[in-house]
C-alpha cells in the first residue's frame, strides 16, 4: 500500500534543537515503532509525519510524494491520539463519520465503511452511544474505528494505550497487531513502554535525546544493542554495566571488580587498555557452585514468584542486579554470592563513545556477532 | 437512615426566599386593586380577582397617547431588544475569542488588552462619545442604534476565551486531521462543546439586554422603539393621576420574559452540562 520515507527530518523550537535530522523508511505493510524516553522527540517526530508540525528541515515523502508541505487533511494519514480526542458531543456513529462527512463521500459509502470498521472492532452496539459512556478500552477502539474508516495509506499511534490500564492494555497491544496485520496497512506507533515498542514492532526505532540510536528488529535491538543507551533501556530488569579494560589482545576483559573475563567470537580490534564497558543482562548472568573471582554482594531481594531478583553490588561499587530461577530460599541481605558471565552472553561497549564493540572473528567476515545467536 | 430536617437553614431559605418574592407579589396583588384605592393606599396582600382585568388591559395602554405606542408593543421591542443583544454578543465574542484562543496572528495580543480595556468602559461611560457616534450615522432612533452598542462584549469574550483554552489540543489537531477547516472546526466542535456555556451566557446576557434603560432613554426620542422598561417609567406622571394598578401590571408583564428566558435555559444548560464531556 505505502512506503513512508523521513529524510533529514529535523525540528527545532527557537533555541531548542528537538529532533536532529531522522532518517528513517518504512517498508508497505510494516509496523515500525518508535520508542524512547519522554523528552526524546519521538512525539514531535510524529507529528511531523502527520503535518501537525512542520519540520526545520527535511523531507516527509508518502511512496514517493512529497507530503513535507500538504496539509494534514489531504496527506492520507489517519492518527490515533493518546486521549483519543473522540468528539464528546457525537455519537460513535457522528465520530467516525465525521471525517468522511467532510470528505464529501456519498452517505452509502460513509455507511459501508462505519459499519465495516465497527464489525471489526465489535463497535456495532455502541454506534448511538456518546463518548462519555464508553469505558476506557471502547472509547480506544472507537479512536481505532475513526481511524480505519478513512482507509488511509498510513496509520500514526501517538501512545494510544497509556490511558488504558495493565491488563485491558495487553489485550488492546495485541487487537492492535492483529488489526494492522490484517489491513495490510503501514503503521508508525510511537511509544515510551518497551514490552509495547518489543510486541508490537517489525522494526524498532529506538531515540535518544532527537537522534535515532538505533533501528533494528526488537529481537536484534534486545540482542545486539547499538549503545549503551539503548542497552539500558530495552530489556527489564535494566542491564548491568561493569566497567573494565581490554586486555590480552581485544579477547579479554579485566574488570574493575577484580576478574579477568574471557570474551566470546575473537579479537575486538580496540588496543588493550582501552576503557570499556561490559554489559549482561540480569537474567544472563549465572550464579556460580564455586568462588569466580567475581561475587555480588546482596542488598535486596524481590521474590517474583517464579523467579527472584537480586539486586547488589560487585567488589568495586558497580550496582549489579542478578535473576534467578525459583525463590530465594536460604539468600539473605549482606550475604556475598559468586556469579559466572557466560561470555556469549557479554556485550561489549566502547566506555567513552558507549559504542557496541563487536569482535573480528578470525578468518570470518566482519561483525558476525559476539552477541547471543 | 433518615434525618431531621434542618429547621433553621429551611427557615433561613425561606425568609430569603419571601424577602425577594414579596415585591413581586406586591405589585402582583396592587395590579388587582383599583387606581384610586392604591393611591389612597390601600394597598391590600389578597388579589381581588375582580381585577385581574387590568393584566389584559394594560397591553392596550397607552394607545391613546400622542405616539400611539401600547405597552404590548414596548414588550415586543424589549424582547427583540434583549434578543439581539444576547445573540449579538454571543456571535460576536464567540468569533473574537475564537481568533484570540486558536490562531497566531501580529498584534494578538494586543488586540486581547483592547478588548479587556473596555471591560472598565460600559455604555454608561462612553454614553457621549457613543451618542455622537450614532448620532453621526444617523443611527437615533434605529433598532440598529438601540442595540449595535451594546454588542460588543468584553465579558463574554474573556469567557469564551477560557472555555476554549480548555479544549484539548488533541480534539483540534483530531479536527484538523479530519479536514476540518477553521469555521467548520469552529461550528461542528466548539460550539456544541461549549454549549452548556452558550446556554449560561445566553441567560446572562438576555437579561442584561432587558434592562437596559440609559441607552434607550438616549438613543430613542421617537415612542415606537421605547423597550418596556422607560414604557412603565413614562406611565408614571406627575400631571395626572397614574394609573397605579396598570403600572403594576406593566411591571409584572416586564418581569416575565426574563424569568421564562432563565427557567427555559436552566433546564437546557443543565443537560448540556451533564452530557458534555470534554
Amino acid at each position: 500500500m505505502a512506503r513512508l520515507d523521513l529524510r533529514g527530518l529535523a525540528k527545532s523550537f527557537a533555541a531548542t534543537t528537538v529532533l536532529h535530522g531522522i532518517d528513517l523508511a518504512l517498508a508497505d505493510g510494516e509496523m515500525v515503532v518508535i520508542v524512547g524516553a519522554s523528552g526524546c522527540g519521538k512525539s514531535t517526530l510524529l507529528r511531523l509525519v502527520a503535518g501537525l508540525e512542520s519540520p526545520t528541515a527535511g523531507r516527509v515523502l508518502l511512496d514517493g510524494t512529497d507530503i513535507t508541505d500538504t496539509d494534514p487533511s489531504r496527506r492520507d494519514i489517519a492518527m490515533v491520539f493518546q486521549n483519543y480526542a473522540l468528539y464528546p458531543h457525537m455519537t460513535v456513529f457522528g465520530n467516525m463519520e465525521y471525517g468522511l462527512k467532510l470528505r464529501g463521500l456519498p452517505r452509502a459509502e460513509i455507511a459501508r465503511r462505519v459499519d465495516e470498521a465497527a464489525a471489526l472492532l465489535g463497535l456495532g452496539p455502541l454506534l448511538d452511544r456518546r463518548p462519555r459512556q464508553l469505558s476506557g478500552g471502547q472509547r480506544q477502539r472507537v479512536a481505532m474505528g475513526r481511524a480505519i474508516v478513512r482507509e488511509p495509506k498510513l496509520f500514526l499511534f501517538d501512545e494510544p494505550l497509556s490511558n488504558l490500564d495493565a491488563r485491558l492494555r495487553v489485550q488492546v497491544r495485541a487487537d492492535i497487531r492483529r488489526l494492522q496485520r490484517r489491513l495490510g496497512v503501514t503503521s508508525l506507533y510511537v511509544t515510551h513502554d518497551q514490552t509495547e515498542a518489543m510486541t508490537l514492532a517489525d522494526r524498532l526505532v529506538v531515540m535518544h535525546e532527537g537522534r535515532v540510536a538505533q533501528i533494528a528488529t526488537p529481537v536484534e535491538v534486545f540482542d545486539r544493542p547499538a549503545d549503551t543507551y539503548v542497552a539500558g533501556f530495552i530489556g527489564d530488569p535494566a542491564m548491568n554495566f561493569c566497567p573494565a579494560v581490554l586486555a590480552r589482545g581485544g579477547t579479554m576483559a579485566a574488570l574493575a571488580a577484580g576478574a579477568q573475563i574471557p570474551l566470546a567470537g575473537g579479537r575486538h580490534a580496540a588496543p588493550d587498555g582501552t576503557r570499556i564497558l561490559i554489559g549482561i543482562r540480569p537474567q544472563h548472568a549465572e550464579r556460580a557452585a564455586a568462588p569466580t573471582g567475581l561475587a555480588v554482594t546482596i542488598e535486596l531481594i524481590e521474590p517474583l514468584g517464579s523467579e527472584t531478583l537480586l539486586h547488589g553490588k560487585l567488589a568495586d561499587d558497580t550496582e549489579f542486579a542478578l535473576r534467578i530461577t525459583g525463590p530465594p530460599g536460604p539468600l539473605g541481605d549482606g550475604m556475598t554470592l559468586p556469579v559466572h558471565l557466560p561470555p556469549e552472553q557479554l556485550h561489549v561497549f566502547d566506555a567513552a563513545s558507549g559504542l557496541r564493540l563487536d569482535p573480528t572473528p578470525p578468518g570470518a567476515g566482519v561483525g558476525s556477532g559476539s552477541g547471543q545467536d | 437512615m433518615k434525618r431531621r430536617p434542618d429547621y433553621l437553614a429551611h427557615g433561613v431559605l425561606g425568609l430569603g426566599a419571601a424577602l425577594f418574592a414579596l415585591p413581586v407579589w406586591v405589585a402582583f396583588a396592587g395590579a388587582t386593586e383599583t387606581a384610586g384605592a392604591i393611591n389612597r393606599g390601600d394597598l391590600s396582600l389578597l388579589p381581588r380577582l375582580a381585577g385581574l382585568r387590568s393584566f389584559i388591559d394594560v397591553l392596550g395602554y397607552g394607545a391613546s397617547a400622542d405616539a400611539g405606542v401600547t405597552i404590548g408593543h414596548m414588550l415586543l421591542v424589549s424582547f427583540a431588544m434583549a434578543l439581539v443583544i444576547a445573540l449579538g454578543k454571543i456571535a460576536i465574542s464567540a468569533l473574537s475569542a475564537f481568533a484570540i484562543a486558536f490562531f497566531r496572528f501580529p498584534f494578538r495580543m494586543i488586540a486581547f488588552w483592547a478588548i479587556l480595556l473596555t471591560l472598565m468602559l460600559p455604555v454608561e461611560v462612553r454614553i457621549i462619545p457613543t451618542y455622537a457616534v450614532m448620532s453621526q450615522f444617523h443611527l437615533i432612533n434605529s433598532f440598529t442604534g438601540l442595540t449595535m452598542p451594546l454588542i460588543a462584549s468584553a465579558t463574554a469574550t474573556l469567557l469564551f476565551r477560557q472555555v476554549f483554552l480548555a479544549v484539548p489540543d488533541e480534539l483540534v489537531e483530531a479536527a484538523r486531521l479530519d479536514g476540518a477547516g477553521p469555521m467548520r472546526f469552529f461550528l461542528d466542535m466548539l460550539l456544541p462543546v461549549s454549549a452548556p456555556n452558550l446556554a449560561a451566557l445566553f441567560v446572562i446576557l438576555f437579561v442584561y439586554g432587558w434592562n437596559q434603560y440609559l441607552w434607550p432613554l438616549l438613543a430613542v426620542t421617537n415612542g415606537r422603539l421605547n423597550p418596556i422598561v422607560l414604557g412603565i417609567v413614562r406611565m408614571i406622571t406627575t400631571d395626572q393621576i397614574t394609573p397605579w394598578n396598570l403600572v403594576m401590571a406593566g411591571t409584572i408583564w416586564a418581569i416575565l420574559p426574563p424569568v421564562a428566558v432563565v427557567l427555559l435555559m436552566q433546564r437546557w444548560f443543565v443537560r448540556g452540562l451533564t452530557e458534555a464531556d470534554k
